[in-house]
């Protein structure tokens, strides 16, 4: 049997420029590839002698959009073509996008938050008769910082998406909403019964999101959230990722808003 | 079968006995002024004669007036350091990608002198690190090879407070053999429980006599008055339920004004299992290796994600621990993550106090009046 702590050969096969900050790169297995993720899911992503993170799967082959935000991810971020990544996975829960087939999908992202849901979104297109109304709220700090700017222009040009952008601080050339995505989220007006939520962003806009959702009379069983915590492990043996009754990576890291609301409303748990 | 007894000699046989069978012996011996375990050569290394004396931060040896060699409560150290190595390398990787498991050179050990609540920390380890959909292949491999000789306590110390987790002073399930010491008036012998086939087998190698009349019976009431003469309990309330309902309670504040976030707690907690990974390189970077080693929830970069840590207080670290392993360790592994063996109590420099503690959340949930 394979060891789950030892990370499997894989080679970087192409690496896109996302942001100042971020890029997507797109994994190639070496050998024997690891069972495909679902959607939602995490990998473990080794980068030689420095360390390992997790990281969501924000695309096919596949692909990680990794934000350079520490001494891992930057190390990640830096990696060129042709060199190898030991991967891990994949761990944790998904989406479960397939129960909301028929119903209407309002996905909220926040920065890095669009990672995991890209995936979503491109699953809903793919059987786009499947679900009603498909709303993508995407907020970024600067037009600059908006993650997969080709695709977010595709998806605002399509009749059966509606796309709203938001900024967090006035740019120039920007003649769109500024503020942050619960404000565009506000002004919606939903069917609560028949909308199903996927929010992934910082804690406090999954928060402040889910309950402007919530006062709109949606269940909270209807809003999943992704979290984030620390990983070292990734299978639930090392502790670290714990959130109240939560082991993160066995339990997440996608959890019902039912789950997560009261977790996420106390201080430093 | 009839119960049968071993006595002192036969105790030296069953050490030589599972050396001879290739078991590395572990077992209670004194060192630096403590009862540790450590591996031993024969049951010469016993801690003969001696008992220990303990308190909130402290633990002290002291003779015996007998040659009791497993009349003393809990130590600093418990199975884990064994079962669950402190480190541990994962695997080795060079530049071309090759990753190499660490071997698994795994050994076969026997312990020997395990108590009632630390049987029943190891069976909680099982929950934890063996039964998940992804174990743990070295911790799995330790123990399916462990042979248990288990102690009845007949002395429990001042801390401790097995009899309020359920988890003792009688010894199992989950043992080989189990023995009930006794050194009276009669001589020192050990009454011995067989538990496993396993466990039979061994005892065949040894001098061993019946169990005369009363014997047994004496030896199980002497066990059973243990029950009645623990220096601690842990409160009769629902904690998990009562420590969801404090999470915002004054007390965390309180207990952190004491606390000194050392982790001592939890490097002698039984259970307490947290791990980290180290990466280490060569000086000309090819060859990588990855390392598991202890960790502990009071570590302030335990809770570490990019931007900061998101247990910065001492009161939220401490709230933590206690929640785990009286709380949401039932939610996770499905039952309480502590055993009643007092460690924490005694190896905390402040003296904190677990069932106090918990007495204290018990009786007001949302902080004292």
């Amino acid at each position: 049997m394979t060891d789950p702590m030892v990370p499997v050969p894989y080679r970087v096969a192409g690496r896109v420029v996302e942001t100042a900050d971020s890029v997507s790169l797109r994994l190639e297995p070496r050998g024997k590839p690891l069972p495909e993720a679902k959607l939602g899911q995490f990998m473990m992503l080794y980068c030689h002698g420095v360390g390992e993170v997790a990281i969501s799967v924000s695309g096919p082959g596949p692909t990680h959009t990794i934000r350079a935000v520490g001494a891992v991810s930057r190390a990640l971020h830096d990696l060129t073509p042709g060199t190898l990544v030991g991967v891990r996975g994949p761990f944790g829960t998904s989406w479960d996008i397939e129960k909301a087939t028929g119903n209407d999908v309002v996905i909220v992202a926040g920065g890095a938050g669009l990672c995991p849901l890209r995936p979503v979104l491109a699953d809903v297109l793919d059987h786009r008769g499947d679900y009603g109304r498909v709303v993508v709220v995407a907020g970024a700090r600067t037009p600059e910082d908006f993650l997969f700017p080709d695709e977010l222009a595709s998806w605002a040009g399509r009749h059966d998406v509606e796309l709203l952008r938001t900024i967090d601080r006035p740019a120039p050339g920007w003649t769109g909403p500024v503020g942050f995505v619960t404000e565009p989220l506000a002004g919606l007006a939903l069917d609560p019964e028949r909308t199903r939520a996927f929010l992934c962003g910082p804690e406090p806009m999954m928060r402040a999101c889910a309950e402007i959702l919530l006062a709109k009379e949606m269940s909270a069983q209807h809003i999943r959230v992704s979290l984030e915590r620390a990983m070292k492990c990734g299978i639930g043996l090392c502790g670290h990722c714990q959130l109240g009754p939560l082991l993160v990576c066995r339990d997440g890291p996608v959890v019902d808003y039912t789950v997560a609301g009261p977790l996420l409303a106390v201080k430093e748990l | 079968m009839e119960t049968q007894v071993l006595d002192r000699t036969g105790l030296g046989q069953l050490v030589d006995a599972l050396r001879d069978e290739g078991y590395r012996v572990i077992g209670p011996t004194v060192r630096d002024n403590a009862i540790v375990l450590a591996e031993l050569d024969s049951a010469e290394q016993l801690p003969a004669g001696w008992g220990v004396t303990t308190a909130p931060g402290r633990y002290r040896l002291r003779r015996r007036d007998d040659e009791a060699v497993f009349g003393h409560s809990s130590g600093p150290q418990s199975w884990k350091s064994y079962l669950h190595p402190p480190r541990r390398k994962l695997f080795e990787v060079n530049r071309t990608g090759e990753f190499t498991p660490a071997p698994e050179d795994d050994p076969r050990y026997a312990f020997l002198g395990v108590r009632g609540c630390d049987l029943a920390a190891i069976a909680i380890l099982d929950r934890v690190l063996g039964a998940g959909a992804h174990p743990d292949g070295s911790y799995q491999r330790r123990r399916r090879e462990l042979f248990v000789v288990a102690v009845n306590c007949t002395e429990p110390g001042e801390l401790c407070f097995c009899t309020s987790m359920g988890t003792g002073p009688a010894a199992g399930p989950g043992y080989d053999l189990g023995l009930t010491e006794r050194a009276d008036g009669d001589g020192h012998r050990f009454v011995v429980d067989v538990g496993t086939s396993k466990g039979a087998q061994l005892l065949g190698k040894l001098t061993v006599r019946p169990a005369a009349e009363g014997e047994v019976r004496e030896a199980r009431e002497d066990v059973a008055a243990a029950a009645g003469r623990m220096g601690r309990a842990m409160p009769e309330a629902d904690l998990p339920t009562a420590i969801r309902e404090a999470r915002e309670s004054p007390q965390w504040e309180e207990v952190a004004s004491r606390c000194l976030t050392c982790g001592n707690c939890t490097m002698v907690c039984p259970t307490c299992f947290c791990t980290t990974t180290e990466d280490v390189t060569d000086l000309t970077g090819d060859h990588a290796e990855r390392w598991q080693r202890s960790a502990s929830c009071f570590e302030l970069d335990f809770s570490y994600v990019h931007g900061g840590s998101v247990r910065t207080s001492g009161s939220s670290r401490y709230r933590q621990w206690f929640s785990h392993k009286l709380g949401t360790w039932h939610e996770q592994f499905g039952s309480s993550g502590c055993v009643g063996c007092g460690r924490c109590i005694a190896w905390c420099p402040t003296g904190i106090d677990i069932t106090e503690e918990a007495a204290k959340l018990a009786e007001y949930p949302g902080g004292t009046p």
